[in-house]
């Protein structure tokens, strides 16, 4: 182990961050060529534009046609910058739906990773819809007709990483971490301190075992030690074995909307005096 | 030597302190054009200001007092209140913050749901207070709003949503998150229902409900001049390190992009729904929609 891999704090929530956003951390397109073989690429929302920040295409995973969709962050410079940092823009969300139904039509699951700091922010995204974009795959997504399973493989930011994850089974690599905010943020504007960003990573509770507990996630699937950056093949054997798995669970399932509608239903806890 | 001098003690302090109690809070000033506007006259203009039109923020329970005829409403799912469940705490404990936003507003929580009628039509109504910590969506606002849903679904009724928020209530991390999609899942069912669902955006509107449910209505309606969007302003000018445009993210910016299907006067709003609904009347039965071409 060098230097560089040493945790740089002793939050045990800002090690899961900095794992989640390390740089040699396997990107979409990586788990795509361990996991599957045959991936080609669709491109575009038949509106406006490809947006290389979201990819789509189809491919064959342990014997299964499937869709496969997700944010691809980069990663040297170039193809970040190509990539807009994984953050997709509202035609990046239109074409996951528009492949999501193609998908549908042809009775095939749809697997999606999430890894985003969220939604792109900017003038063009708003013009364009950003937030109809989102909220749109997210009815939409709702009633699909085919399994649909998410995994957040590095930051599920926000309504940019739920835009894909409306799912019948939401997984979250042992790393990841999933928000509605970043820490940053969080701290900027509770804290009025971007320095505080440690504290809110904590605070939140945005780590898979967190999630897990709030009942807001399915399944934590264990990364290779110090993390899936250290071993990419171990991370994406032991993914796909828990996408297996839980594919072949979705096969016997008669209703998949209404399981998906039963699995949302229950998000979130609150007290009932009325009752 | 005086020529003049004072004859009585100087003014009792106390009848200073009430006079000015007497003249206190009895006037606003309008952030648009600046003038002095007399309360009342701004109460009775339904919080518009006279001179020059501009839309004042509005509580949960006089928005609900303007839609409904005069019979009122029936609140619906009044005793759900927040668990806390991160037990989050910033500079401030959550339950604290949530402690001083009830006694501030009278409300358990963000959002009133209600039900009445509209015209003699029976509807559900959700209105959203922006006062009760910004108007955020925690797990008490997503399942009110979603059991609204339902009951509109299962009792056929028109469904209203007048949305005024900052988005996801961050003190609960993702269980507000995971309200986006608990809310957009009943929202499809309500649509293959063929229950009209009319969403009203006003000032402001950003983040997690409008990218859910604010923008999800059959018919998107908004205020003139809500600041609406999915970034706020300031998110978006530290991103692409620039000042914005003038008018951008308001309401008329998000007609001219498509967005919103008309713009609506607070004091038209009543009248305005009456007609749409006379053209978005709920579907009889529930009969399964034919699904459009290509999606099997």
């Amino acid at each position: 182990m060098n230097m560089a891999d040493l945790p740089s704090s002793s939050n045990p929530a800002w090690q899961r961050v900095e794992l989640a956003r390390h740089p040699q951390r396997p990107s979409f397109l990586d788990f795509v060529r361990e996991l599957c073989s045959d991936f080609f690429e669709l491109h575009g929302d038949r509106r406006f534009a490809d947006d290389e920040a979201l990819v789509g295409g189809i491919a064959a995973f342990r014997g299964r046609q499937v869709l496969v969709l997700g944010q691809q962050r980069g990663h040297d410079i170039k193809e970040r910058i190509r990539r807009n940092f994984g953050q997709a823009k509202p035609e990046g969300y239109r074409k996951a739906l528009r492949l999501m139904r193609l998908a549908e039509k042809f009775h095939r699951p749809i697997l999606t990773f999430v890894d985003t700091q969220g939604a792109y922010p900017g003038i063009d995204a708003e013009e364009r819809g950003q937030a109809e974009a989102i909220a749109f795959n997210l009815r939409e997504m709702a009633r699909l007709r085919v399994p649909v399973v998410a995994t957040i493989i590095g930051e599920g930011g926000s309504g940019g990483a739920l835009a894909i994850a409306l799912a019948n089974r939401v997984l979250m690599l042992e790393n990841a971490i999933y928000s509605v905010i970043s820490p940053e943020g969080c701290a900027s504007i509770m804290w009025r301190d971007p320095a505080k960003k440690e504290t809110a990573a904590a605070a939140l509770r945005l780590t898979a075992p967190e999630l897990l507990e709030l009942k807001l996630i399915d399944e934590v699937v264990p990364e290779p030690e110090g993390g899936a950056h250290n071993d990419p093949a171990r991370a994406a054997a032991w993914l796909g074995e828990a996408l297996e798995r839980t594919l072949n669970q979705l096969d016997a399932a008669a209703d998949l909307p209404g399981q998906r509608y039963q699995r949302w239903r229950r998000m979130g806890q609150f007290f009932d005096e009325t009752a | 030597m005086t020529w003049f001098r004072r004859e009585k003690t100087e003014l009792n302090p106390a009848d200073k302190a009430e006079s000015r109690l007497r003249t206190e809070g009895l006037w606003s000033k309008c952030d648009q054009c600046r003038n002095i506007i007399w309360k009342k006259d701004l109460e009775e203009n339904q919080h518009v200001c006279p001179r020059c039109g501009s839309h004042f923020r509005l509580g949960a329970r006089p928005r609900l007092a303007l839609l409904f005829d005069e019979s009122g409403y029936q609140e619906l799912d009044a005793g759900l209140f927040s668990t806390d469940p991160l037990s989050f705490t910033d500079t401030k404990a959550y339950r604290h913050r949530l402690a001083s936003a009830r006694s501030a507003t009278g409300l358990q929580d963000a959002v009133i749901t209600a039900e009445g009628r509209l015209d003699g039509q029976p509807v559900i109504v959700c209105a959203m207070e922006y006062g009760f910590i910004g108007g955020s969506m925690g797990a008490v606002v997503g399942e009110k709003i979603t059991r609204a849903v339902e009951y509109a679904e299962n009792r056929r009724q028109p469904l209203i949503v007048i949305s005024a928020s900052g988005g996801a209530r961050m003190m609960e991390g993702a269980v507000s998150l995971m309200q986006m999609g608990k809310i957009a899942a009943a929202l499809a069912r309500l649509d293959e229902a063929g229950v009209p669902f009319i969403s009203i955006l006003t000032d402001p509107t950003t983040g997690g409900v409008t990218a859910s449910y604010a923008m999800l209505g059959d018919l998107n309606l908004a205020e003139p001049g809500a600041l609406i969007g999915f970034a706020g302003p300031r998110v978006i000018e530290q991103t692409i390190r620039q000042k914005l445009p003038e008018g951008f993210q308001r309401s008329e910016f998000l007609r001219e992009h498509g967005m919103l299907d008309a713009i609506v006067e607070r004091k038209q709003m009543r009248a305005t729904l009456i007609r749409l609904l006379a053209f978005c009347r709920p579907r009889a039965e529930a009969a399964p929609r034919p699904r459009a071409a290509g999606r099997s």
